[in-house]
């Protein structure tokens, strides 16, 4: 069975390409355009990883992430944070809070697959 | 014993010599004789004793007259030179034993007058050498106060108690820019000698830095002590002190006496710095979301080239987007914080005009070229680093005499919003835009004077801009500087500059010995601080709806008129002005309109006027307004009043006059405008100040002698 990928980021303009390239990489893709959607998601697509944007509306992705580790709905669920802040204090903040990743804007879509990969374990 | 005494013992004992041994002989002899020798020597001697006794009182009285002689001469004489010695020692330094009576005491005279002569040339000496010492010490006072008040930095000195002593000009500015409430009515009466720094700075953190410092300075190290304080109306301070330290005793140790408070309002570097951030965060964050949306759709078109159609418009379409978004970001942050970005060079606020007469002189020195100006905008300033834009003009002034020799140059000043156009003209032959270039990127030169920047680098320090311009209808063309324009900080620097004559008093140190500020009245009048005001109102009678329409006052400390230190406000009268008063005041209806009404002034004109005492001239009448109000503001000005009125009529009760313009005639002061309430209210400081030693020559020397003989006069003047 294919692993299921949740991407949630409020900005479709990026949404758009990981959506494809995820797609292409042959997941299953779901995407969420705030946290609270991301919150529905996650229980009803029941993803493996969660690619997840910190600056949202409604719900930051901090606080989805320390809820979803709060209360998890499965043990093994992977996410990684996507951010447009590059400080050293977020970056340590997110990993402390239970992300098990963490890329910061702009990334390399190549680096990124190779990444998710690995952390799902598909070759 | 008394001279006299001694003189008739003396006396006594020649007599006793003169006649003792004859007599004690006679009686031994006498005794050993037989009756017959004695029958026989008894005739004998009664026969010749009136020879005998005639010889013996001949003999005594020329005794008595040799010790006369002597007495005269040498205990007399002595004890009159003694007398003489010590008029010398204490009345008149000047005077001499006079030379006479026998040589021992002429030696003895022409001694003590030798040494008298010596001790006068080394007491010159010491006045001489202590005249000088003071003047030195008083030229060193002089220099100090000028180089701290040309300082661009803030500087206070204060006492231990808080009171300052010193401030410099950038102080005054500062903490006038900090006064809110009804201190910032009039200027801000804030700093002032004499008056509590704490007033400016929260108490606790100066004591707090004092402390610091002296613990420092006891554990031997060097002291200084920094902190930030917050001012009432929420800026920002930064300040610096260290400590003025006096040497105290024999061993050399020393005792902080006071501290120089160096003060920066940062407020504003700190929202500089705030915009910087915030722009560079902007920049920064702002991008990286735009940036990882194109990179990832560029990857995505690029690795999958065989899409669809449709989902390749998308993804370039994202392309498209972000750059737009990005680009436009970018414009409105370089819009918005452009102005903090810029301002890391040190530029100062200068008269446009003075860069270029600057500049004209340096051209017509170095060069001997001549040149004119043309349209200028005299109030114009500008934002900039006035060496090196003067030098940037004259580099291009000597670049154009080398290379199109014009007969003379023009300049050209003018504006438009923010920016300012200084223009370099010259008429002659077009040049080519990449002479300009290489001109621009070259070191700047003229004769054997360099600067490491080029035209170039002066121009971006300033933010500015720079390009060639011809003007083909008038064959001629300019070089056209773009500089930022300049909100001057202050612009009634020099009517103050007017009205202070001479050098700025900024500073007292007096004051350092000085710290009880309650008004004593048995204190002397030359101690005391006082506030000289003067009030014009729109007439006569305040009891029938007459009203203030100015407040001038000013600040006497230790003797001195503080003509920095003023409080100069109109008053909106809330009624029409009379129309028979305008002449006399010189203010108008436009002049009273918008300005505070007396409901704000009283309470901050009471603040200038704390622990001092008032002086006005004929002062009941300004008290009888001021009173008036009291009701209405609960405002009351409980401090004592003298009124030079009465005080001249005390010294000099038989003028007829005693109106202030008579007053400053008959005591030579000369006053030039008046009948504004500052320039009166200053004149009556001036008359005051002269009016002490004349009180003074009185016994009129405490506050209290003076209220009673004001009082005595007050009576007499109105018994008549």
């Amino acid at each position: 069975m294919n692993k299921k990928i949740l991407i949630v980021d409020d900005e479709p303009n990026i949404v758009i390409s990981l959506e494809f390239l995820m797609k292409k990489e042959g997941f299953e893709v779901a995407v969420a355009a705030d946290g609270d959607e991301a919150m529905a998601k996650v229980a009803s697509f029941d993803p493996d990883l969660i690619l997840l944007d910190v600056m949202m509306p409604k719900k930051s992705g901090f606080e989805v992430c320390e809820a979803l580790r709060a209360n998890p709905p499965r043990p093994d669920l992977l996410i990684v944070m996507l951010t447009a802040k590059g400080r050293d204090t977020e970056v340590a903040k997110g990993l402390a809070i239970g992300a098990d990743a963490y890329v910061t804007k702009p990334f390399s879509t190549k680096d990124l697959v190779v990444r998710v990969k690995g952390m799902l374990g598909v070759a | 014993m008394k001279a006299k005494h001694r003189f008739v013992v003396a006396v006594v004992v020649l007599g006793l010599l003169m006649t003792g041994p004859f007599v004690v002989t006679s009686l031994l002899v006498w005794l050993d004789m037989k009756d017959a020798e004695r029958q026989l020597l008894t005739e004998l001697l009664l026969s010749r004793l009136p020879v005998g006794t005639m010889m013996t009182v001949f003999g005594f009285v020329l005794g008595v007259l040799v010790l006369h002689y002597l007495f005269k001469q040498y205990v007399e004489g002595l004890l009159r030179m003694a007398e003489t010695l010590r008029l010398m020692l204490g009345a008149n330094r000047n005077f001499r034993v006079k030379i006479d009576g026998p040589p021992e005491v002429q030696q003895l005279a022409r001694a003590a007058n030798d040494l008298a002569q010596q001790r006068d040339e080394l007491m010159d000496d010491v006045d001489a050498q202590v005249a000088k010492a003071k003047a030195s010490v008083e030229e060193e006072k002089n220099r100090l106060a000028a180089l701290m008040s040309e300082l661009a930095q803030a500087v206070v000195v204060c006492n231990l108690d808080g009171r300052i002593l010193l401030y410099n000009n950038r102080a005054r500015l500062q903490f006038k820019a900090l006064a809110q409430g009804p201190t910032s009515v009039a200027g801000g009466a804030l700093i002032g000698l004499g008056r509590s720094i704490f007033s400016i700075l929260e108490k606790n953190q100066v004591q707090h830095a004092q402390e610091v410092i002296l613990q420092r300075l006891a554990a031997g190290k060097s002291a200084m002590s920094n902190f930030i304080t917050t001012t009432r109306s929420g800026q920002l301070l930064r300040a610096q002190m260290v400590p003025v330290l006096a040497a105290t005793g024999s061993d050399g140790e020393t005792a902080m006496s006071g501290y120089v408070l160096t003060v920066e309002n940062i407020t504003r570097s700190l929202e500089q710095e705030a915009r910087r951030d915030q722009a560079l965060h902007s920049l920064t964050e702002g991008s990286r979301s735009a940036l990882g949306s194109i990179r990832a759709a560029v990857t995505n078109l690029i690795d999958y080239p065989d899409m669809e159609q449709e989902l390749r418009e998308r993804f370039v379409k994202v392309v498209d987007d972000e750059a737009a978004k990005m680009s436009q970001r970018l414009d409105v942050t370089m819009a918005e914080f452009s102005d903090s970005m810029k301002t890391r060079w040190p530029l100062e606020d200068i008269l446009g005009i003075d860069i270029i007469l600057a500049a004209q002189r340096r051209i017509d020195d170095r060069l001997k070229l001549p040149s004119k100006t043309e349209e200028i905008e005299d109030a114009l300033w500008i934002k900039a680093d006035s060496y090196s834009l003067v030098f940037a003009l004259v580099f291009l002034a000597s670049k154009l005499q080398d290379h199109y020799e014009p007969r003379e140059l023009r300049f050209r000043l003018t504006s438009e919003g923010k920016l300012a156009y200084l223009d370099l003209i010259w008429a002659g032959p077009a040049m080519s835009s990449e002479t300009f270039y290489t001109w621009e990127m070259e070191s700047m030169q003229v004769g054997s004077d360099t600067s490491p920047l080029s035209l170039r680098d002066m121009i971006d320090r300033h933010g500015g801009e720079i390009w060639y311009q011809r003007e083909k209808a008038a064959h001629r063309a300019f070089f056209r500087f773009v500089l930022p324009v300049a909100m001057p900080e202050v612009l009634h620097e020099e009517d103050e500059r007017k009205r202070g004559s001479g050098r700025p008093e900024y500073y007292d140190f007096d004051l350092f010995k000085y710290s009880d500020d309650s008004i004593d009245l048995d204190r002397k009048l030359s101690d005391l601080t006082y506030t000289v005001f003067d009030t014009e109102t729109t007439g006569l009678e305040p009891s029938n709806g007459d009203e203030i329409i100015q407040v001038g006052a000013a600040r006497i400390v230790n003797n001195r008129l503080l003509r920095q230190e003023v409080f100069n406000q109109i008053v909106d009268p809330e009624r029409p002005l009379r129309p028979e008063g305008i002449p006399i005041h010189g203010i108008t209806e436009d002049m009273v309109r918008g300005q505070p009404t007396i409901d704000t002034v009283l309470p901050a004109f009471h603040q200038f006027c704390e622990d001092t005492v008032l002086i006005a001239h004929n002062a009941a009448f300004d008290m009888r307004f001021l009173q008036l109000k009291e009701a209405r503001t609960g405002i009351r000005f409980s401090q004592p009043v003298l009124d030079t009125l009465l005080l001249s009529a005390v010294v000099h009760p038989n003028q007829e006059s005693h109106k202030l313009d008579v007053i400053l005639e008959r005591l030579g002061i000369e006053i030039g405008k008046r009948h504004n309430a500052l320039e009166d209210a200053l004149a009556t400081g001036e008359v005051f100040l002269k009016l002490v030693p004349l009180l003074a020559n009185q016994g009129i020397v405490t506050v209290r002698q003076a209220l009673e003989a004001s009082e005595k006069t007050f009576y007499a003047r109105v018994k008549y």
